[in-house]
């Protein structure tokens, strides 16, 4: 698509890492004075449904999102999430079904994916290891528990391994949440089995799964 | 010892499911609730005291009242972003007990005479998002959810679960707002707050899921004796998250009001042994730090603000005599920069020059002046901002740097020798560094 405002011009300044936030050659997250901008783009136009192909299942995914809302926009999230879950990663080509359907401009949607984390707009793994690395788990070994499993990991194209914000579970810490499924504490030398079993497809340390784990208030349970 | 209401029989097995719910009087108050006038309900959360669980510590029954009555359309939104650092409460509650949350969800909604609702959800709480949305089909199927089955002469929710994508910001009640219409979750200007112009441009009570589901607790026992639970101005009982370097990290639920060493070393057993809580954060990495002189502070609203800090979340982070500051505020200052929606120059700027600096304290490039200027960065970001985020970076950080000056500026100039010195070789002095 030769138009502005694409999923592809937001990254056409380099290779950017999909765990920080974008920040321009100065520091700043703004684009600066001395960015080239292509006047001669014109803006994305919103796509015209009748002309692109869109897959029926993510269509009426996405329909059925926005009913559940007033007012249409209100689906952009779990649309991006309908379209990550499809395509792996939020790509351009899948981002211009989500637009269409919605009736929305890709630039928007792409402003939208850009702000939140956990959509990626550059091809990742398809099993997402989101490791904490706030305080709480910092202060239990969560930099070398990272550590250990991108090693681990290694270059498998399938296992996207990035630190991430506190991820509300720093009473298990150190975690990771492996497609979503909490896991912790992790000791480091539990991390090549955990790896296996993320690369089999199976449940990681079924034993320190948090949907299992009872309050540890003692009085709860009286 | 503490009494337990939202925390009671909470392993119970099958309480996510309504059957299970049901038979422990689940559902009742909200009845209960839709037979009162509208008044006498916000009359019994003002009386209860119960402040928002969420943070801020505003007054539900305050937050109610302010709702405007007419037809236009309002709007109930429970806050389950939770994304305060050290902050978990919620994510139990909502995992093992999901029906109490569209309770309260109801009670609220009937008081402020909203008919339209959203659970917003972090992203990241998968687990705990498809628990609520399997629970709302149930109460839906049963009439609780869009149907009369409550009474209430014909009020109707219309109830849904929104899942964020994760960012920080979106547990801002504005910024929330801004993400739940589906935009980049930037923080609005406020005033006109939310109880008059929420989301699309409609009255909006927005609350944190603690704060909702207490509300059948106080219909069940009564306001009056809710109230007489905990301390003045802080009533009731609170979930509170403790992680970090103790022995016991998890929710516990407490009165408020109880000290907060027994809360520490009580209840969760205290560092390891041989260790000292060096300093905590009583409320989030959000709030100023304390030290191990202010343990025996009561913790309720009231006693963390008289002591410069805050209440926050509840959520506790005690951080023993292993870890050097510096780290922690590294940790800290790399969080809320990361975090930043980018919208307030003083925040998206300030988080990363502080980021800066402290690395440069690490680097050995910084001198005892960049402290001053690093206290000064804080004070210039603090209330210059249309949210809080900034602060919630700045008053952290600024506290840090009053209370463990000594350790800054050691750890600047061991930095600083560090890095004079010759790689491989016997450690020598060189003039002027380490005078």
């Amino acid at each position: 698509m030769a138009a502005n405002g694409s999923a592809n011009d937001f990254f056409q300044s380099g290779p950017v890492d999909p765990a920080s936030v974008r920040r321009f050659e100065h520091g700043s997250r703004v684009p600066g004075w001395d960015q080239p901008a292509d006047l001669t783009k014109d803006p994305a136009a919103v796509p015209d449904l009748a002309q692109i192909e869109v897959p029926d299942e993510l269509r009426i995914a996405i329909e059925a999102e926005m009913a559940k809302y007033p007012d249409r926009r209100s689906a952009s999230i779990p649309a991006l999430f309908h379209v990550q879950n499809r395509y792996g990663w939020c790509t351009p080509e899948g981002i211009e079904q989500a637009a269409a359907v919605m009736q929305l401009t890709p630039g928007y949607l792409v402003s939208v994916a850009s702000f939140y984390d956990m959509l990626d707009l550059v091809p990742v793994g398809r099993n997402r290891v989101y490791v904490c690395t706030n305080i709480s788990c910092s202060l239990r070994g969560a930099d070398p528990l990272l550590a250990k499993l991108q090693d681990e990991a290694g270059d498998d194209p399938d296992i996207f391994v990035r630190g991430f914000e506190c991820l509300g579970a720093c009473d298990i810490a150190p975690m990771a949440s492996v497609n979503g499924q909490f896991v912790g504490p992790i000791d480091l030398d539990e991390v090549p089995e955990m790896v296996q079993q993320i690369k089999d497809g199976t449940e990681p340390l079924p034993a320190k799964q948090l949907a299992r784990r009872r309050s540890v208030d003692p009085e709860a349970n009286d | 010892m503490s009494r337990h209401l939202l925390f009671s029989n909470i392993d119970q097995d099958g309480l996510n499911t309504l059957p299970v719910f049901e038979r422990r009087g689940g559902y009742e108050m909200a009845r209960k609730a839709l037979s009162m006038p509208r008044e006498e309900l916000i009359e019994a959360l003002k009386v209860s005291g119960l402040r928002g669980r969420g943070g801020a510590g505003f007054p539900l029954g305050m937050k109610a009242s302010f709702i405007p009555k007419g037809t236009m359309q309002k709007y109930v939104v429970c806050n389950a972003d939770e994304s305060e650092p050290g902050t978990f409460k919620d994510r139990e509650l909502m995992q093992k007990n999901p029906h109490q949350l569209i309770e309260g969800l109801i009670i609220a909604a009937y008081a402020v005479d909203a008919t339209k609702a959203f659970i917003y959800i972090r992203g990241e709480y998968v687990l705990q998002a498809d628990i609520l949305d399997d629970a709302l089909t149930e109460a839906r199927r049963a009439g609780y959810i869009g149907g009369s089955a409550l009474g209430g002469n014909g009020f109707q929710l219309d109830l849904h679960v929104h899942r964020g994508a994760g960012a920080y910001i979106c547990g801002e009640e504005t910024g929330l707002l801004d993400s739940l219409e589906g935009k980049r979750g930037n923080p609005r200007l406020k005033p006109p707050f939310p109880a008059n112009q929420g989301l699309y441009q409609g009255p909006t009570l927005i609350n944190n899921v603690e704060t909702l589901a207490t509300t059948p607790e106080i219909l069940r026992m009564g306001a009056d004796e809710y109230a007489k639970l905990g301390v003045e101005k802080s009533s009731g009982t609170k979930l509170i998250s403790i992680s970090g370097n103790v022995q016991r990290p998890g929710n516990y639920e407490i009165e408020l009001g109880m000290s907060s060493r027994d809360i520490i070393y009580g209840l969760a057993g205290g560092p390891e042994p041989g260790r000292k809580v060096k300093f905590w954060f009583p409320g989030g990495s959000s709030s100023p730090v304390l030290l191990e002189s202010d343990l025996d502070l009561g913790y309720d609203f009231d006693s963390m603000a008289k002591a410069g800090s805050m209440l926050g979340s509840g959520a506790i982070i005690v951080v023993d005599d292993s870890n050097s500051v510096v780290d922690v505020c590294l940790k800290l200052a790399e969080f809320y920069r990361h975090e930043s929606c980018g919208k307030c120059t003083p925040c998206r700027e300030g988080t990363n020059w502080t980021v800066k600096m402290i690395q440069r304290i690490q680097s050995g490039d910084a001198t005892p002046m960049d402290l001053d200027i690093m206290a000064s960065v804080q004070e210039n970001i603090i209330g210059h901002c249309l949210c809080v985020l900034g602060d919630a970076m700045a008053m952290p950080v600024g506290s840090m740097i009053a209370k463990f000056r000594d350790e800054f500026e050691e750890h600047i100039e061991a930095a600083r020798l560090r890095a004079s010195l010759p790689v491989a070789s016997e450690p020598v002095l060189i003039p002027g560094v380490a005078a």
